[in-house]
């Protein structure tokens, strides 16, 4: 028997992987992309954990919500990435300068 | 067992409204043609919103009732709330027209992206359930991200989209997180049973305020408030300037909902552990948006950092956690809303054809080429800077108010200090329109057709704000008397 532990300190790894992932990554918009999924799995691992630990099914309902969630959040993203490679020639983070913040 | 009658769907009539008619809207845009563009289907979008609207106050003030076991609650706040933003889209499609049109925006997905995100915005503002806040947050977000980007041939635009893209996904991300530690924790999804475990869960435990905190950055992203303000400026100046009034107007009362709902009804057992995360997030909020709006030059990212500061005096009458800061938390979040859709209304009516009006020196000498745009402006100027006798400044005095009884004097003298730097850029603008000469080749500013009645709705968009002055008392009550029983069921 594996104990809730073991899958929080994995559910922390990925969300720390994937916030290091948003805020280091200088070359690649598709980087950022795969780093948000992490975040949402990050969350579900710990739904899901949680969810068999208190036997309380609603933790699992709420993964399935965010596996949509994530999967329409990939298609807007790519769809934006398009947008934003066809405008731009480039999907170099660093271009994104043409609004100073 | 479940049943139909269990469900209690009437609760819910009004999303259940929007989101079928606008199924219907995106089925007509595809199978009617016409000349002119979405001619059938604008004004079915906006049939949608006034009966969502009048469906949202049929039954205002009954008990507040749960729907759908649990997800969804329906009381006196819900339903001002709902129809408040639902006619505050309308408004926002009502001014967005013309300007979208001559930019080629106004398509049928255009009308049917600002629909879904309204539901979306109503499925936050009614949520009882940790799953119903996080799909209505998602709902609105996936909308407004293609809204923006649907400007496609504008590189601003797709940048704008990109980074609000990445921003908001991120702060669900992190919201999303701190949900599951708060559901380990108290061993529910529902809010009821979430704030019911306060009194097991003492707040000094470190997991609980490790979930709280990641909440609260969630929050603190989505209203934009310091110091996860970043993607404001950006945004606003990047999109077009009919999707920036719908971004800058009507989520802020959705974002009032949320934090009603996140933090009073959920987390309100543990408000000594928020409290003092929302005062300082309200202090920096004021604090920057006031100063950085002085150094701007383009009235869309002024008004970007006057909405950071805004939503600042939002967390003000918020954090104090009592009825009276939740009322003039609220009053405050539906006058932003009504002064945002009169400046950005004005901006709007002041855009032609590759024009697009958004240069601080574009409003030079304004009153020489329309005087009456001039006095609307100035009023609504007025009004955001908290001059009396507008709605602006009562709202704000409500706020203070609010908090210094609650004892927070320090932060309230701090707020007003700063209040009256941002006094500043406001009162640039009118010295801008009346003292200043048009720039040469400036063109008056006519209005015909579809303009004219643009400017009879502008002016009295622009107007109320003065006129409902004798009677913000009453405004308050009706305010207080729908948050009387939130939560309660």
């Amino acid at each position: 028997m594996i104990p809730l532990s073991h899958y929080l300190i994995v559910g922390a790894l990925l969300f720390a992987v994937s916030v290091v992932g948003i805020f280091l990554n200088r070359k690649n918009l598709v980087i950022i992309l795969m780093a948000i999924e992490l975040l949402l799995l990050a969350a579900n691992m710990n739904f899901v954990a949680f969810s068999h630990y208190l036997q309380d099914l609603s933790g699992q309902v709420f993964v399935f919500f965010v596996l949509t969630v994530a999967a329409a959040e990939a298609a807007i993203g790519l769809a934006i990435l398009i947008v934003l490679f066809r405008t731009r020639r480039s999907i170099n983070v660093q271009d994104l300068d043409r609004l100073r913040g | 067992m479940m049943t139909l009658a269990s469900l209690n769907l009437w609760a819910i009539a009004p999303e259940i409204a929007v989101a079928s008619l606008a199924c219907l809207v995106l089925l007509v845009d595809l199978y009617f043609r016409s000349a002119r563009p979405c001619a059938l289907s604008y004004p079915l979008t906006l049939a949608t919103l006034i009966s969502g609207a009048l469906l949202s106050v049929a039954g205002l003030f009954d008990p507040p009732q749960l729907a759908l076991n649990g997800l969804v609650i329906r009381d006196g706040v819900a339903d001002v709330l709902k129809a408040g933003t639902c006619l505050g889209t309308a408004g926002v499609l009502f001014y967005a027209r013309d300007y979208a049109q001559e930019r080629d925006l106004w398509r049928g997905e255009y009308l049917v992206l600002s629909l879904f995100g309204t539901v979306g915005m109503m499925t936050m503002i009614g949520a009882a359930h940790l799953l119903t806040l996080y799909v209505g947050i998602e709902l609105l977000a996936l909308c407004l991200y293609g809204m923006i980007a649907m400007q496609r041939d504008s590189v601003r635009a797709a940048e704008a989209a990109m980074k609000y893209f990445i921003l908001g996904a991120l702060a669900s991300g992190v919201l999303l997180y701190g949900m599951s530690l708060l559901y380990g924790l108290t061993g529910s999804l529902s809010l009821e049973l979430v704030s019911d475990a306060s009194a097991a869960l003492a707040s000094d435990s470190l997991p609980l305020i490790l979930a709280i905190v990641m909440i609260v950055v969630g929050l603190l992203f989505k209203l934009g408030a310091v110091p996860f303000h970043m993607w404001v400026p950006d945004v606003y100046d990047g999109s077009a300037t009919s999707t920036t009034l719908y971004i800058s107007a009507v989520p802020k009362l959705a974002a009032f909902a949320i934090l009603l709902r996140l933090l009073s009804s959920g987390l309100g057992g543990w408000i000594e552990v928020w409290q003092d995360m929302l005062a300082i997030a309200a202090v920096l909020s004021i604090a920057l948006g006031n100063v950085v709006a002085i150094a701007q030059t383009s009235i869309k990212r002024m008004l970007a950092y006057s909405t950071i500061a805004n939503m600042g005096f939002l967390l003000l009458g918020f954090f104090s956690g009592t009825a009276a800061g939740y009322s003039a938390a609220m009053l405050y979040s539906v006058v932003y809303m009504v002064t945002t859709l009169a400046v950005f209304g004005i901006i709007l009516a002041l855009t032609r054809s590759g024009f697009e009006s958004d240069a601080l020196d574009d409003f030079r000498g304004l009153n020489q080429r329309n005087p009456w745009l001039a006095l609307l402006m100035l009023i609504v100027m007025f009004s955001l800077a908290g001059i009396p006798p507008t709605a602006g400044f009562f709202a704000k005095l409500l706020v203070l108010q609010a908090a210094l009884d609650a004892g927070f004097v320090e932060v309230v003298v701090a707020a007003v200090v700063l209040a009256v730097i941002g006094a500043f850029y406001y009162l640039r603008v009118v010295k801008l329109m009346y003292f200043d000469d048009p720039e040469p080749g400036a063109l008056k500013v006519s209005a015909h057709g579809y303009r004219r009645g643009m400017i009879w709705a502008l002016s009295g968009n622009a107007v109320l704000l003065l006129v409902i002055t004798p009677w913000i008392g009453q405004v308050m009550d009706f305010v207080s008397a729908s948050l009387a029983n939130f939560g309660a069921s």
